[in-house]
């Protein structure tokens, strides 16, 4: 069976067209990780497959570049995992279309008012440590710049991460105009700068580095997966950066009435209920249940800082360059 | 004359598709920008960075390969042939695990770091651009090691016998035997080893400490997801190309082919090896410590989770082999012709290094572009990643085949024109028993290889068909770190197993 795809793979074979036949298609490009066993693809395909009547493919890959490769010739309906640093971009290609959702339902910890992408999920960027080997964590992100400079974290490239780019942004949110002396206190005791989160946190998982640039809910999988209760997040006063992923549709789409079902789906209880442990993030609409009580247990920061997309589009440039002036010395 | 033109057909085929896969997509990517974008100053300072680390790196492989390969070919010891081979994994590993090796080594809490703090020693820090140097050696030494001990082993052992007739010291046997073979080997070891150092992408960046150590490929990596600006990016891939070509014009002044002439094929003589045996046993006790210990660290890591990998692990470990396999073909149908053409046609060399200096991002963003309109990029998954996995092959077939090639035709080409021997016929009873060890050891790269790369996959990709290494990849993006390191253990086995299996084959094949 196997090899018998994989040649039909080789030849360039339309493998999928014959099972798509009976059933309309809906297209939904998505980031990489997310149509692993791992990821929460499986899980959405599955649950709006039984409600839509409809044959759900997602295409993972680079979501963006790929967009606006093809521009309005794409055959995404609808598109899942864009996050916020893009969104200006994605916007200006003209090719999105409102979601339709009423956004007032939404827990946030910001107002969301944006009528074109969605939210799915959400999260918080932290600093994640080792509580049995980190005795004294710093208590603000203040006392993480004045710790000693053998206290080691991992951070990851804002030029080819995602978090990468909120720990920029979180840092100007909180030091504006000193965000490059902060970053000259910080680049002692950055161990390193990983391409992507996965390197961080694997240096940190193998001890390598004390506290590692990720998420307020990173310690929910460690919880709820592993059993392990030694990992925390560092919670600071100056407040953490919001992140969130976002969902959209198209408007050069062929099949424009699953497109919309598929937005209605993304805030029904049956998506919100599973996103918590699929994504390990916190759903975009909490009720009673949706959060397992281990995630409902994890310490939230008391001030949530975030840039709408057209501050972080304009600041973006100017943050990187006082990353690298302060590291290039 | 007819003939000649059409002996170089396939040749020429094989430089027309790497031309095209490597200009090819950049043309590709330039039309689409609307021309190649101005470069910054940083953009600057990374080709600097980028040039002197590869310099740097490519140089110490070699310095580090001669001594090592010297000690390899004229020791004999239980368990020689598995060392040469083992020695041969670090090229063969997917980075990340490579990587993870050399820190749980090299790193902050590595073995080293243990051991020179119970010594009371200062600890050293692996994070910076030595960090960058130091894993580029241990990637390339064992390819450069290769290179140079089949040079080695290529000269005839009746030259030794000659030399050790006439009492030559040690010295005139470095001059009249060792230099010439030098000389022949080591540039394009240097070269093979310079551009894929010029590429580093993942290695740079975990271990370089900093953005201080960005290399033309991060150059290239920002300016099309940070900024999308495709212009700058297409100039910076050219940069790339220019580089190379200039590095392979230098390599060929400095590249001399050794005149040996054709040996009886009787087995080597040892005796002129100097009787003290220490330094040779120190040479190979310290390269094999300093190879094998990190993958044997990342190994063990990932035992004991074998047993509990996913279903889904073994469905694209399947997908895996048979595209290692499908592209070590490709590799040598296309490396064969290019190999056995380049001694006396340049372009053949320079069209089978291209893929080399080819950014894996501009090349799948001009594959997509140019198949966009055709078809639709996902059913080509596996299409291109064969075809991208191949090319990169190529030119590590070619730096094993060419100074093989060039002393085969120096030795061989008279006496198969007096025979008539042409074509197939030569084919099949000179060209390949001849060649069968660099064949197999080439073939034993490109399955490993392929195994082990993601390639351009990222554009094409249909959510669907999972590698080894995207599985891997995608583990540790989710959290699975254990899993991953199982994947690892898995996914390195394999490789070498099929570089194994390729390199004895070649052994097997070969008459001698």
């Amino acid at each position: 069976m196997k090899t018998s795809l994989m040649l039909a793979g080789l030849l360039a074979a339309t493998a999928t067209s014959a099972l798509a036949q009976d059933k309309p298609v809906l297209t939904v490009y998505a980031p990489d990780y997310f149509t692993s066993d791992w990821g929460p693809g499986p899980k959405i395909e599955a649950g709006f497959e039984d409600i839509c009547n409809c044959d759900l493919q997602f295409i993972a890959g680079d979501l963006l570049p790929r967009l606006l490769l093809e521009g309005d010739r794409t055959e995404a309906d609808a598109v899942i995992g864009l996050n916020t640093d893009v969104t200006a971009r994605a916007r200006a290609t003209g090719l999105f279309a409102p979601h339709g959702q009423d956004t007032s339902t939404l827990s946030l910890p910001i107002a969301w008012t944006d009528d074109t992408f969605l939210p799915f999920n959400w999260g918080e960027t932290a600093f994640v440590y080792d509580t049995t080997k980190l005795a004294n964590p710093p208590q603000s992100f203040q006392a993480l710049l004045d710790a000693p400079d053998d206290l080691k974290i991992a951070i990851q490239d804002p030029r080819s991460s995602i978090s990468g780019l909120a720990l920029l942004l979180w840092v100007k949110a909180i030091y504006g105009d000193e965000a490059q002396a902060a970053w000259e206190k910080l680049a002692p005791k950055v161990l390193t700068v990983t391409p992507g989160w996965s390197e961080s946190y694997g240096l940190f998982t193998d001890g390598e580095v004390d506290m590692v640039m990720s998420y307020t809910t990173s310690p929910a999988y460690h919880i709820i997966a592993e059993d392990d209760t030694t990992k925390a997040a560092a919670i600071f006063p100056e407040g953490h950066y919001f992140m969130t992923e976002l969902a959209a549709q198209l408007n050069t789409t062929d099949q424009p009435q699953l497109a919309q079902a598929f937005m209605d789906y993304i805030l029904s209880d049956a998506f919100q209920g599973m996103i918590a442990t699929a994504n390990w993030s916190y759903p975009a609409i909490i009720k009673p249940g949706f959060l397992p009580p281990q995630f409902a247990d994890l310490p939230r920061p008391a001030k949530t800082l975030f840039y709408s997309e057209q501050e972080a589009e304009e600041i973006r440039q100017e943050a990187l360059d006082e990353w690298l002036t302060a590291f290039g010395r | 004359m007819a003939d000649r033109i059409r002996s170089l057909i396939p040749a020429a085929l094989a430089a027309a598709l790497l031309a095209a896969l490597v200009l090819g997509t950049l043309t590709a990517v330039t039309i689409r920008a609307g021309g190649l974008g101005g470069l910054s100053a940083r953009d600057l300072s990374a080709i600097w960075f980028t040039l002197w680390q590869a310099a740097l790196s490519a140089l110490l492989s070699c310095a580090c390969a001669v001594p090592l390969a010297r000690a390899l070919s004229r020791r004999r010891f239980p368990g020689r042939k598995l060392l040469i081979a083992l020695l041969g994994a670090p090229f063969i590993l997917p980075v990340i695990a490579a990587v993870m090796g050399l820190i749980a080594i090299f790193g902050r809490s590595g073995s080293v770091n243990d051991l020179l703090q119970w010594l009371g020693l200062p600890t050293l820090s692996i994070y910076g651009a030595h960090g960058v140097i130091l894993a580029h050696v241990f990637f390339n030494l064992p390819l450069a090691t290769r290179m140079v001990l089949h040079g080695w082993q290529a000269i005839p052992s009746e030259r030794m016998r000659l030399a050790a007739s006439l009492n030559f010291p040690a010295a005139s046997i470095r001059r009249h035997l060792e230099y010439p073979m030098l000389r022949s080997t080591l540039p394009g070891a240097f070269l093979a080893i310079f551009l894929v150092c010029l590429t580093s992408f993942a290695v740079a960046l975990t271990l370089g400490g900093g953005p201080r150590a960005t290399t033309v490929e991060l150059a290239i990596y920002q300016a099309f997801r940070f900024d999308f600006d495709l212009a700058r990016a297409a100039a910076l891939a050219l940069v790339q190309v220019a580089i190379c070509i200039a590095a392979l014009l230098v390599s060929r002044v400095i590249s001399v082919a050794p005149n040996f002439g054709a040996g009886l094929d009787r087995p080597s003589i040892l005796g002129l090896a100097p009787r003290t045996i220490w330094p040779d046993a120190l040479c190979i006790s310290a390269a094999s410590l300093f190879l094998l210990t990190p993958i044997a660290v990342v190994m063990m890591r990932g035992v004991s989770g074998l047993a509990g990998l996913p279903t889904t692990i073994w469905q694209a470990t399947t997908t895996s082999l048979w595209l290692a396999l499908a592209s070590t073909a490709l590799t040598l149908a296309i490396a064969l012709p290019l190999a056995l053409a380049a001694p006396r046609h340049r372009w053949a060399e320079a069209a089978g290094m291209l893929p080399l200096t080819a950014s894996a991002l501009v090349t799948g963003t001009g594959l997509f572009l140019i198949a966009r309109p055709y078809v639709n990029p996902t059913q080509l998954a596996l299409p291109v990643t064969l075809i991208s996995n191949a090319a990169l092959c190529v030119p590590f077939a070619l730096r094993i085949l060419i100074p093989q090639v060039r002393g085969l035709q120096m030795d061989y080409d008279r006496l198969a024109a007096s025979l008539d021997l042409h074509g197939i016929t030569r084919l099949r009873y000179v060209t390949v028993p001849r060649l069968a060890r660099p064949i197999g050891f080439s073939a034993g790269l490109a399955a490993a290889f392929s195994m082990g790369d993601l390639g351009v996959i990222t554009l094409f990709s249909d959510g669907q068909t999972q590698t080894l290494p995207l599985a891997l990849y995608q583990l540790m993006g989710a959290y699975r770190l254990d899993q991953a390191a199982s994947a690892a253990t898995l996914l390195i086995t394999l490789s070498f197993g099929l570089f194994m299996a390729f390199d004895r084959m070649g052994h097997y094949a070969d008459p001698r």
